[in-house]
């Protein structure tokens, strides 16, 4: 590692000429950032390990809560996250390529690297944003509480809703009428305000309408809060017992049977602070992602406009690499306990 | 004004083709490693259910790969391993005696609550 001046005695050692840990400032105050922002996001898992500890109840499981996919609806356990996993450490391979691009003066090698890590980096916070949209809209099912008290989320293929045909005219639509648009966002919002009745709806301007949905299929109720009659941890619920359990509870016309999705308020897959751990860690990291990104970008127009290559090294390439490398590492701390495990 | 009695280290000592190779490919050798090591964790969380009696050992493989994981990371992409052996030290031995520390401590303690809810208050 060591340059020209390879002469190390006491003298020099102790003169104040040489750097100890032989590398330059800029390198080492980015190392002591890393560490820094290491001990956040260690705090905040160690935070969720706290709550996950102490807490009473069934906490969610990752491949149940996270099992689906775009364009290919759900049943695929982990795999999103997974290719997320995926993307960003290819995303980091390409950056460390770049850096040694660099070592080797190499101006277009580092450029096209760089270019693949800001498009990796890029897909990765799409698909992040994918994923808090999926969990705030929640599952088709929506978490139900039961006829005994007991809460379950509910796993299968949710039949489509063909259309709602009014029976008794309310202000805006007529007897007859067959309303084809918004079916499923007029149907859990129903579903919530407790407006489904023997498979009937109560529409907004006060009519009553028949709901035409398709049969579901593979429906499966796991327990996660204990009732009079089913506790968490039996084995769960299939077929016909488990729809004739879910629509008793969704179509008995009363509110606050089901809760679809995830927020600041309320979480349909599991206790309140899970959501909120979600949000804030996978936020933070995602922040972390974006600024990366962010800061890469600027880094490649300084490489294009040669700055780096006057300067006779491209340490500043190394610099973003290490803090690009860093988002990577928690990433994977993230995979493990909260995906994970 | 500009120092010229510092001694320079490793700032313009670039690497030659044969070297970048040699980089290159420990570089794809820690890329399907981690590609491999995180293929073998989905694996293992989607087809074993934390109700099954592997589930403890499985776990605690999980936490042995992220954490093979992690040194790979650190050591080759972040060029830890090549740094200075002063710097490393520096940078891993405080870190991870507080993240053990707290770590500890915090899970330790999140048990005792745990036990004094269920016992004495309704949660």
């Amino acid at each position: 590692m060591a340059g020209h001046a390879t002469q190390l005695d006491a003298k020099t050692l102790w003169g104040g000429k040489e750097s100890p840990f032989q590398t330059s400032y800029g390198k080492l105050m980015m190392w002591f950032f890393l560490v820094s922002d290491a001990l956040t996001f260690g705090g905040l898992l160690v935070a969720y390990g706290f709550t996950r500890h102490d807490f009473q109840g069934a906490w969610p499981i990752g491949e149940e809560t996270f099992n689906s996919m775009p364009f290919l609806g759900h049943g695929y356990p982990l795999l999103y996250v997974a290719l997320m996993t995926f993307i960003l450490i290819v995303s980091s391979v390409t950056m460390v390529l770049a850096v040694e691009a660099g070592h080797r003066m190499d101006k277009k090698g580092v450029v096209k690297w760089m270019i693949a890590t800001i498009i990796g980096g890029f897909f990765f916070v799409g698909s992040q944003a994918w994923e808090w949209s999926h969990f705030i809209h929640g599952s088709e099912f929506g978490k139900i509480e039961l006829a005994d008290g007991s809460q379950a989320v509910v796993k299968g293929h949710f039949g489509e809703i063909k259309n709602f045909t009014v029976e008794v005219a309310g202000k805006h639509h007529k007897k007859g009428a067959v309303i084809k648009e918004d079916l499923m966002h007029e149907f859990q919002h129903a579903a919530e305000k407790g407006r489904l009745k023997d498979g009937k709806i109560l529409l907004h301007d006060g009519s009553i309408a028949k709901i035409n949905k398709e049969a579901d299929s593979h429906m499966q109720l796991i327990i996660k809060k204990d009732g009079k009659k089913h506790k968490v941890g039996d084995a769960p619920i299939h077929g016909k017992d488990a729809e004739k359990m879910y629509y008793e509870s969704l179509y008995a016309g009363e509110p606050n049977h089901v809760i679809y999705g995830a927020n600041l308020k309320q979480n349909e897959y599991g206790p309140q602070q899970y959501a909120q751990f979600f949000f804030f860690i996978t936020g933070f990291h995602g922040f972390h992602v974006f600024s990366g990104v962010v800061i890469n970008i600027i880094i490649m127009l300084g490489v294009v406009a040669g700055t780096y290559h006057k300067r006779g090294h491209y340490e500043m390439v190394e610099k973003t690499g290490l803090y690009w490398h860093f988002v990577d590492l928690v990433w994977v701390f993230v995979f493990t306990f909260f995906y994970l495990i | 004004m500009e120092r010229d009695d510092l001694i320079e280290y490793s700032l313009h000592a670039h690497h030659n083709e044969e070297h970048g190779k040699a980089v290159r490919k420990k570089i794809y050798f820690v890329t399907i490693l981690l590609t491999v090591i995180t293929v073998v964790e989905v694996a293992l969380g989607a087809y074993i259910k934390q109700s099954s009696s592997a589930w403890p050992f499985v776990k605690w493989s999980f936490v042995a790969m992220t954490l093979l994981k992690a040194g790979y990371i650190v050591m080759v992409f972040m060029h830890l391993g090549d740094e200075k052996k002063t710097l490393r030290n520096v940078i891993l031995i405080p870190y991870i005696l507080f993240m053990l520390y707290l770590i500890f401590i915090a899970l330790w303690e999140a048990l005792e609550v745990g036990h004094a809810w269920s016992t004495y208050g309704a949660a």
